[in-house]
């Protein structure tokens, strides 16, 4: 029994089913000349596609009076496979952004990238553009699997290859068949396109929730491996992967006020060769498939299903459904999930530049031209660009004779190597949120640059100014910045009020616990004055703040 | 049944079928058998039985007559237009002394109608804006002759008889306040339409008529009298060297001379007569403007340029009040077409204005009641209104006939009238909407209420140009092309189609494109289409209000 008994199906899911695999009315909607938004059911379905339906919120009240429709623009995300892209479709990004979007590139979390702005009517051109690049948007969100996280300074600096590969196989082979993206966005007219539709894998209703598969690489937990649906620990061995240990089950999507929904971390059942890990993803996700919950989004994620049967249910139906048994779960160490900013050793004798980007937004500001320094960069780069999932930029794969160049723009124009900002700006992490994103109760991105200005201050008076202290910050509970792992977890509650949460792991082996509610800054800054400065006074040698916080009673343990 | 006297008028904002009306009822008190009929509904072949004519006629963009004289203007230069040795006549021209073309078109009439062999009875009168007391002294010449001919033929006139085409028209119940008497109506709202980034200024404002006993029907103007700037009057001041306490003519009785010439006068626009009165103060070079013949020179020299620009560039400083002031015409009210409908706003009224503001001859300009409206005065302020009545842009008396609209940038104002009132009453007309302006995001005027009537099924269809979205600039003439197949359907189907806006370029525009569907669609020659055209201008199926 998959659905919670006696309730309807949601309206997603009827939307969905009734789709024409993910047609639904785009055409149409695209050609309504009335409105700079599509039909309600239709910007369900754009998800899958890689974009959604925004509008400029700042504008919301003023144009409602100005008997003006909400300012509707569209947020298209890439989908960069294992994060990893070349320079030539760094700069197609590049110019279709300024172009088409509001000039600026977002770098997610999970190693996306992201375009804000895009008018209804840009929307074609935009994805052809982006598909001409050899990249595309399609299901880099939706019900079905998104972009698969890989992580990004893999020791050794060779494993990178070979986990980005595993990555992108598994990636295609989770992608769905449909032929409406084909049609509604690459065919001359839309709706004129190819049509023999199949979804072997999804079947016409898709999932009943989004799939997340990360891919780590220990000591490195930047992946946070323990939040995604299928997580899958690299075993290296002698320089060589050996396997992955399996989690299964996490996810940190919540909603305020409602006990039923909560943030879970993965749990590892088990090992599996490289040679059974394809066969292992699908059936994982088949079995959310089955057994997700249709008649409740905020209930629906395969967490659920583990919380509501037991993992031993779970294992037991994946490994019916594998016809063969995972093994025993091999020994691993997460050490730290931060990312190496600055030079490091890449593949092959090569170099890797980390560059600290703010919040993961690429722009051109006044006195700090980052994207147009990134593209100078690109424009004669001989290797690869890595996003990172702590939305950093990996310029990857130097050869020592392009080393000085780069170096020589880095000084030249300030960029931040890991030299410049302090340790709790360099870890700190922001979600989107205003005044795109609609589900932002609260700033994230646009604040968290003056808020950790603010904290630096208050860390400084604890002497505390050295610490790598984690903060994310976002504007709603679903969780984008992964906020539920931090050591100070910050999350959107209503304009200009967060609920704090503390005792989180550099390393993303354990959830934080709720602190405090509804601050306002002030309450918020006194809330961390207080604590910071009783660990400043307290703390064992080498003791982190999250650990402290709980050893201390801040918060009691999850 | 005989008839003495024939009043014909072709009128566009509804000023001279006022005036008409008036007339007529005045010849028949005095008992004159008085017929009144618009242009558009005389029978033309009785053209030659009439004995007495009197024409009142208004003037418009290039000198046109208005949309429902084109016929009958058309017939009397035509072709077929008999001799009229037999008739005697008079007209009543008004127009706007700012135009090259003032009173082209009663001209016109009054040329052809003496070319035709008629015997002019009264001289023409060429009426300004400010028209009441002309127009008043034209009439009691008019009557003055009539009367003393019936006297002099020992004839009394006959009794007062019904007219042969009064066309349904019947005089508006007389209200207190009036375009003499403006009521001050309170401003209680105003919001700027255009979004961020937009780079016009469009308003919405709203007044109450509480008090005022004012109606007004959709499509129906608004009368609004401005104030000038305030800063402009200050610069004219001190340009003319006058003491700060110095008084001028104003109204009853003189007045403070800044009050005089922020309230009372329009400074604002040069016009011949105002030129050929400075030019007798001996502003040197003047008189060459005004030689017979150089008629593009002085149209060109006043284009742009203000009562400052005059003093400055004449040396009229230091001329007294009582010289200078008399000379300046009454300031004007500006019409805008009302945006609301009465019906579902009581006591209500709103209007759309773009505020307008340009840099020419070295100074930045604006529109005065634009930038009066949108700018000097504030939400709770009073603004000195009355209502206009339009009849010549009224939505068909059948609730269920279709209607075409096409209104870009503020001309979509009658349609919000015009739409809240088929709202209000039921109506079940099927209705079409054709909108333009220069930016979806941020120019389309009233984009939620469009829509909502769209979701009701109010509104049937609408379609848009954007004018700077597209690397092609797109405009109303353009969809309406790309519609006209079903466009010329709905003609057919016998739909009203209305026309708002611009007069320069949009409205030439929309009839270049009407009457090439019109040719494409139905089949006809050139001047078929034209004629068709014309009928239906004719039979009040095409209604333009421009300007």
């Amino acid at each position: 029994m998959p659905d919670t008994p006696g309730q309807p199906l949601t309206e997603v899911e009827q939307v969905k089913t009734s789709s024409r695999y993910l047609r639904g009315t785009i055409a149409e909607s695209l050609a309504d000349h009335l409105t700079g938004a599509v039909a309600k059911g239709d910007t369900h379905l754009l998800k899958f596609h890689g974009t959604y339906q925004q509008d400029d919120r700042d504008l919301r009240k003023e144009r409602a009076r100005q008997k003006l429709e909400p300012a509707y623009e569209f947020m298209v995300r890439i989908r960069v496979p294992g994060g990893v892209l070349m320079p030539e479709q760094w700069l197609a990004i590049d110019r279709i952004a300024r172009e088409y979007a509001n000039g600026t590139i977002r770098l997610t979390s999970r190693q996306s990238l992201q375009l804000h702005g895009v008018s209804k009517w840009e929307l074609r051109e935009v994805f052809q553009a982006i598909n001409r690049s050899g990249l595309t948007t399609m299901a880099a969100s939706g019900d079905v699997n998104r972009n698969i996280v890989c992580a990004a300074n893999p020791q050794p600096p060779e494993l990178h290859a070979e986990l980005v590969d595993w990555s992108r196989r598994i990636g295609d082979h989770l992608a769905p068949h449909t032929t409406a993206y084909a049609d509604l966005w690459l065919a001359e007219t839309p709706g004129c396109g190819p049509r023999d539709d199949r979804e072997p894998l999804y079947g016409p209703a898709y999932l009943p929730r989004k799939f997340k598969i990360a891919v780590a690489a220990p000591p490195s937990n930047d992946v946070d491996v323990f939040t995604n649906d299928l997580g899958l620990i690299a075993i290296i061995e002698s320089g060589r992967i050996a396997g992955f240990n399996v989690s299964v089950g996490g996810g940190l999507g919540m909603s305020h006020g409602k006990a039923e929904t909560f943030p879970a971390l993965g749990q590892v059942i088990g090992f599996c060769e490289p040679g059974q890990v394809i066969d292992l993803a699908e059936k994982v996700l088949l079995v959310e498939r089955d057994f997700g919950d249709r008649t409740n989004r905020r209930h629906a994620r395969l967490k659920y299903i583990l919380a509501d049967r037991s993992v031993e249910w779970f294992q037991g139906e994946l490994h019916a459904r594998l016809g063969w048994t995972l093994r025993p779960p091999r020994d691993y160490q997460f050490e730290y999930g931060a990312d190496p900013l600055g030079w490091t050793e890449g593949p092959n004798g090569t170099h890797n530049l980390t560059l600290f980007i703010e919040c993961g937004r690429a722009a051109d500001v006044d006195g700090y031209p980052l994207l147009s320094i990134l593209c100078e960069i690109a424009d004669r780069h001989r290797g690869q660009f890595r996003l990172t999932p702590n939305h950093n930029l990996v310029v990857s794969g130097v050869p020592g004779n392009d080393r000085p160049r780069i170096e020589q723009l880095v000084r030249e124009y300030q960029l931040d190597d890991g030299t410049r900002a302090s340790p709790v700006r360099h870890n700190a992490l922001a979600c989107v949120a205003l005044p795109t994103c609609g589900q932002a109760a609260a700033e994230s991105e646009r604040y968290l640059p003056r808020f950790i200005t603010k904290l630096e201050a208050v860390l400084a008076e604890a002497g505390l100014e050295g610490e790598s202290i984690g903060v994310r910050m976002t504007g709603c509970p679903n969780g984008c910045s992964r906020p539920y792992l931090a050591e100070i977890g910050i999350v959107g509650r209503a304009a200009g009020k967060y609920n704090l949460y503390l005792g989180g792991d550099a390393a993303g082996r354990r959830l934080n616990q709720l602190y405090r509610e509804k601050l306002v800054e002030a309450e918020l800054l006194d809330a961390l004055r207080t604590v910071l400065n009783h660990y400043a006074r307290e703390r064992m040698p080498g003791e982190p703040f999250g650990a402290f916080a709980l050893r201390a009673g801040c918060v009691a343990p999850g | 049944m005989e008839v003495d006297v024939t009043i014909l008028y072709g009128s566009q904002t509804g000023n001279v079928a006022r005036l008409a009306a008036d007339l007529t009822r005045r010849l028949r008190r005095v008992g004159f058998r008085a017929a009144l009929s618009c242009m558009s509904e005389f029978p033309v072949e009785r053209l030659d039985e009439l004995r007495n004519l009197l024409v009142v006629v208004s003037t418009h963009g290039q000198g046109n007559p208005p949309d429902k004289a084109v016929r009958f203007h058309e017939f009397l230069y035509g072709a077929d237009c008999p001799r009229l040795d037999r008739l005697r006549f008079a007209v009543l021209a008004l127009g706007d002394i700012g135009y090259a073309h003032f009173c082209a078109a009663g001209r016109r009439f009054d040329d052809r109608l003496a070319e035709l062999g008629a015997e002019r009875l009264f001289p023409r009168a060429d009426c300004d804006v400010d028209y009441t007391e002309p127009a008043e002294a034209w009439m009691q010449g008019v009557l003055s002759v009539l009367l003393r001919e019936a006297d002099a033929a020992g004839r009394k006139p006959g009794p007062d008889t019904p007219p042969f085409t009064e066309a349904g028209y019947t005089p508006s119940p007389s209200a207190d306040y009036s375009r003499d008497r403006p009521f001050p109506a309170e401003l209680t709202d105003r919001i700027l339409l255009n979004g961020r980034g937009s780079d016009k200024a469009t308003y919405h404002l709203e007044l109450s008529l509480e008090g005022s006993g004012l109606e007004y029907a959709p499509g129906d103007a608004l009368g609004i009298y401005p104030e000038n700037d305030p800063a402009l009057v200050d610069e004219l001041l001190r340009a003319m060297h006058w003491e700060d306490d110095t008084l001028a003519p104003a109204g009853e009785e003189p007045r403070p001379a800044w009050e005089a010439l922020l309230r009372y006068y329009e400074i604002t626009r040069l016009t011949r007569p105002l030129l050929e009165q400075a030019a007798r103060l001996g502003a040197g070079g003047l008189a060459d403007l005004l030689q017979a013949g150089k008629e593009p020179e002085l149209q060109a020299a006043m284009a742009g340029r203000d009562l400052l620009d005059l003093v400055r560039d004449f040396s009229l400083s230091g001329v007294p009040p009582d010289t200078f002031v008399p000379m300046l015409r009454r300031m004007p009210p500006r019409m805008y077409s009302i945006a609301s409908s009465l019906r579902a706003n009581p006591n209500r009224v709103a209007v759309t204005m773009a505020a307008v503001t340009f840099r020419v001859h070295g100074r930045s300009r604006s529109g005065v009641c634009s930038t009066y409206c949108t700018g000097r005065v504030a939400v709770g302020d009073r603004l000195r209104v009355f209502v206009n009545d339009n009849r010549n842009f009224h939505l068909p008396a059948d609730s269920a006939a279709p209607i075409i609209m096409v209104g870009p940038g503020t001309g979509v104002a009658p349609f919000r009238a015009f739409l809240q009132e088929r709202e209000a009453t039921g109506a079940t007309g099927k209705s079409w909407l054709f909108f333009g302006d220069r930016r979806f995001r941020t120019d389309f005027l009233y984009q939620t209420d469009w829509q909502r009537w769209l979701n009701m099924g109010i509104l049937t269809r609408m379609d848009v140009a954007f004018s700077r979205d597209t690397q092609q600039k797109t405009y109303v003439q353009h969809r309406m092309m790309e519609h006209r197949r079903e466009l010329f359907s709905w003609l057919a189907d016998g739909a009203y189609l209305y026309v708002c806006g611009d007069e320069k370029r949009m409205a030439p525009n929309v009839h270049t494109a009407l009457e090439t569907i019109v040719v494409g669609e139905g089949g006809l020659s050139g001047p078929a289409a034209h004629d068709y055209v014309a009928e239906l201008m004719q039979q009040g199926r095409y209604q333009r209000d421009v300007y």
